[in-house]
């Protein structure tokens, strides 16, 4: 049996953490409130975006002019995998979550022939991935000096993949990254960004050919000009989506661990006090039966 | 007929305007256009320039640095950086033109011996410049 000071000490330092992760998931929520005002506030442009390169793409469809970034290299030999992950732990299955979604995907891709890149956005991605695949390992995005995601960093990313395609380093990429649902359940998702994909809606389909918009400059220029930034809006909502969910994993993760912790006290200050009373128990027997000796 | 129509300017990190609105003066890259009520569809790059905008409540301005506008029976600017004019204070403006110095620069490098990429970033960083005019600051003339 653990003696006294032992559980005291013991219940002395679960009460110390419980004190962290409480702290820990009320920092979480609060920046959970602004992670999604951020991902609240991208919305719109998103959505107007691929509202309009629909209807481009629609338009342009499949001619045989139709930029690369659209239509692709027309291989898919070597296929670029953008994993983006948080830069810090503690928050559950959040990361490892998206790097088994991706794992999942360069086993069936390794399986199908493909020669696979990996180029990782956030230190926690990159240190499970690089245990099996550094050999696979073209590029590492560091976050963690980034206190606000902006555009900027989006874009940077989208440049540097950009300027890969190119130069003819891949055919496909394709990003992963967790969609927030709500503070408990977010999905580990992959999207194809290179060649484009806009869902032509029926709706974006019927607006295509019945709006027919002037083009200034014509619309291939126009495309020409748009996907570069599609690529660097689908990177940043997809960042902001991913800030929200780490935020939100985390704070489900922090509840669960005070509550855990909460439970782990009740538990041991219940051996505390059986343990004392024995103790007492035991002491007065001894002076009983020292007095009923005499 | 509309004396007024939906106008929205989003750029990716907030909406900065929805609103009703008169006429949109839009710095389009082929020249400037201006949009009314019932304005042909049409959709159009934007250069880096100085957007205006007639509401009811009178008129705001804002700078651009790129992006798109879409005019149909709405209009909706997709500016890839957006700020209101009157929040452009030297510093800022300078940072601009700064980064589209920087830009230029880093075309002319790697893409020597393509005029067109080395074109395209020169007048981008000329209509930068411009801007500063446009809003009453002192226009920054960066060394070519």
């Amino acid at each position: 049996m653990p003696n006294l000071k032992d559980l005291k000490n013991r219940i002395a330092s679960v009460k110390s953490t419980r004190k962290i992760t409480k702290a820990m998931q009320m920092v979480a929520a609060a920046k959970l409130r602004r992670a999604q005002d951020a991902a609240e506030a991208s919305r719109p442009y998103a959505e107007r975006f691929n509202a309009v390169m629909a209807s481009l793409a629609a338009s342009v469809g499949d001619s045989d002019t139709a930029p690369r970034l659209l239509a692709g290299t027309g291989k898919d030999d070597v296929q670029l995998l953008v994993v983006l992950t948080a830069e810090r732990g503690l928050c559950g299955g959040f990361n490892t979550n998206i790097v088994k979604l991706a794992k999942a995907k360069i086993a069936e891709l390794k399986g199908a022939g493909k020669t696979v890149k990996i180029l990782t956005v956030g230190k926690k991605g990159r240190e499970q991935l690089k245990r099996e695949y550094s050999d696979l390992f073209v590029g590492h995005v560091d976050l963690s000096d980034v206190k606000r995601l902006g555009y900027g960093d989006a874009q940077n990313i989208a440049k540097d993949i950009l300027s890969r395609f190119d130069n003819g380093e891949f055919d496909v990429a394709t990003i992963f990254f967790a969609k927030f649902n709500s503070v408990i359940s977010q999905d580990p998702t992959a999207l194809q960004v290179i060649p484009a994909s806009y869902e032509t809606t029926d709706e974006s389909q019927a607006d295509a050919e019945t709006s027919q918009y002037d083009y200034e400059p014509d619309e291939e220029a126009i495309l020409a000009d748009l996907l570069p930034r599609g690529v660097a809006t689908q990177i940043f909502t997809a960042l902001l989506e991913n800030a929200a969910s780490e935020q939100g994993a985390r704070m489900s993760a922090m509840d669960n661990a005070t509550r855990n912790a909460g439970d782990m006290i009740d538990q041991l200050t219940i051996e505390y006090n059986r343990s004392r009373q024995a103790v007492i128990t035991n002491e007065l027997i001894e002076i009983i039966s020292g007095a009923e000796a005499l | 007929m509309a004396d007024t129509m939906q106008f929205d300017l989003v750029s990716p990190e907030r909406k900065l305007l929805s609103a009703q609105a008169k006429s949109v003066q839009i710095p389009g890259s082929e020249g400037d256009l201006t949009a009314m009520p019932n304005h042909a569809a049409t959709i159009t790059t934007l250069r880096p320039g100085v957007l205006t905008v007639e509401t009811d409540k009178g008129t705001e301005k804002f700078v651009v640095t790129g992006g798109f506008a879409e005019i149909g029976e709405t209009v909706s600017v997709l500016a890839e950086k957006a700020l209101p004019a009157a929040d452009v204070d030297q510093k800022t403006y300078e940072a601009l033109v700064a980064e589209a110095h920087e830009a230029y620069k880093q075309t002319k490098v790697t893409f020597e011996n393509e005029p067109g990429p080395v074109d395209d970033a020169a007048k981008l960083l000329q209509d930068m410049v411009a801007v500063g005019t446009h809003i009453g600051l002192d226009p920054m003339q960066p060394s070519l």
